[in-house]
């Protein structure tokens, strides 16, 4: 959905992080997508190398690791995997299930110098 | 720009102004002290490791006086580096090279692995919760109203402004990508109304919405009504600071539009099925349209209505009512709302010896 602006969100990350950790180049930045985070990692991947040209992250891979999604089926109470949010329910084929986890979007880990 | 939705930065105005870009400055200023410690060094290379410590120990941040991310000054240092990201193009043609005096050590400096651990909208969440703390040391009910183009947000507002409007202090932030035609429209009700527009940009985030506060200073106790740019993707990641999201869906769209776009209709916490005075001529199947929604939010209150009959506004004031009279503190006097207007002032009177 809204890549660009979460692009510019990682970026902001790297460089308030360059500031305390006084890093000047970033050669890999590893975030966590959740299955059922409103993103496109590949939306994301394209915009990052974007808004990153001409700063300290320039060229940097960017490792998209996925997080599975989760839910609370409120049908047979069991915890599911979840392959979008509105999605029946994997064991029982019920309704509701409530997203429980897979929704992050998080920066995790750079590789600096 | 974006690839999915065509926004982009720098042409965001409040009420005709243009809004210097979020920077990283004042997001810092207002991160909570939790946020204290999260960098850590997760392994730092042999030839360095008697600098640097063992592997997990913790860097601080750098603190700020500041409580408030708002109002705050924007350090055009500061802003430079996040203006460069936002504007890809002009920061490619110029190719600036940072920290090219140091490039030598920079080429030969062997590599190490920093742990963050932080969400890609901190930034955003970091203003949005400024603004949820001035609302509370306000008493301001304050509602994000999201919804696809032409699902009746505007006529909606206008009626509810009118019947609302002599018993309880209202204000209203319009979200549009050009023009000031709601924000007029509002203001014809006689209740004040401020428009941000949002340029190329698709929905609003909770820097806009502080600037637009500062501007539009909504008194003590009132209800504050924040129409987002119509869009039912994108302002669903973006927390402007208020106590719900309230989604409109019309009958004239399809009954299939909380399936469609299912992360507006999971962060909202009141459906509005507006426009049930058209339901006699159309085809659309309402139970099909709530079940849909169910189906995505279980907990999703859902109130029919129409903004031209004024048909179900009955239960619609009635869940305002419960709401306002929910915020917790009803305007609570703390330091913190004390110096709040002091430091607005501050901040207004530099701009004004800047100019």
């Amino acid at each position: 959905m809204h890549e660009m602006s979460l692009a510019v969100g990682i970026l902001e990350l790297i460089e308030e992080a360059a500031r305390v950790q006084k890093f000047r180049r970033v050669l890999a930045v590893e975030v966590e997508i959740g299955e059922l985070a409103a993103v496109e990692a590949e939306a994301i991947s394209f915009c990052f190398s974007a808004v990153t040209r001409a700063t300290l992250a320039e060229g940097a891979r960017l490792q998209i690791v996925h997080v599975a999604g989760q839910g609370l089926c409120f049908n047979c109470h069991q915890t599911v995997l979840l392959a979008a949010l509105y999605d029946p329910c994997p064991a029982c084929g019920g309704h509701p299930v409530q997203a429980t986890g897979g929704t992050e979007m998080r920066v995790t880990e750079l590789e600096v110098e | 720009m974006c690839t999915t939705c065509g926004c982009g930065a720098g042409q965001v105005r409040v009420a005709g102004e243009p809004v210097p870009a979020a920077g990283s400055t004042d997001a810092v200023a207002a991160q909570d002290s939790q946020q204290a410690g999260k960098y850590r060094l997760a392994g730092a290379p042999a030839s360095t490791a008697g600098d640097q410590g063992s592997s997990g120990r913790r860097a601080r941040w750098h603190a700020h006086a500041s409580p408030d991310a708002h109002p705050h000054p924007h350090p055009l240092e500061d802003m430079h580096a996040v203006g460069d990201a936002a504007a890809p193009a002009v920061a490619a043609g110029e190719h600036r090279h940072h920290g090219h005096d140091d490039g030598h050590a920079v080429a030969t400096a062997p590599s190490r692995l920093v742990q963050i651990e932080r969400d890609i909208l901190a930034s955003n969440d970091a203003y949005a919760a400024a603004n949820r703390r001035r609302f509370e040391e306000q008493g301001i009910f304050a509602l994000n109203l999201v919804s696809s183009p032409g699902s009746g947000k505007t006529s909606l507002l206008c009626r509810t402004i009118e019947l609302l409007k002599t018993r309880l202090p209202l204000a209203v932030i319009e979200g549009d990508q050009q023009t000031s035609r709601d924000a007029e429209r509002i203001r014809a009700t006689g209740v004040p109304a401020l428009q941000i527009n949002t340029g190329k940009g698709c929905h609003l985030d909770a820097h806009m919405v502080g600037h637009a506060l500062q501007t539009l200073s909504p008194v003590d106790d009132s209800l504050l009504l924040i129409e987002n740019v119509g869009n039912l993707v994108c302002p669903a990641a973006f927390d402007l600071g208020e106590a719900h999201k309230v989604v409109i869906l019309s009958v004239t769209e399809g009954e299939d539009k909380p399936l469609k776009y299912p992360h507006m209709f999971a962060a909202a916490s009141l459906m509005l099925l507006n426009k049930i005075d058209l339901l006699p001529y159309l085809s659309f199947d309402v139970e099909q349209a709530i079940a849909h929604a169910w189906q995505v939010n279980p907990g999703l209150r859902v109130i029919q209505l129409s903004a031209t009959s004024g048909e179900g506004f009955d239960e619609w004031l009635a869940w305002l009512d419960e709401g306002c009279a929910t915020v917790p503190g009803r305007k609570r006097t703390t330091i913190d709302g004390l110096r709040r207007p002091i430091a607005e002032l501050e901040s207004l009177l530099s701009s004004a010896a800047r100019c």
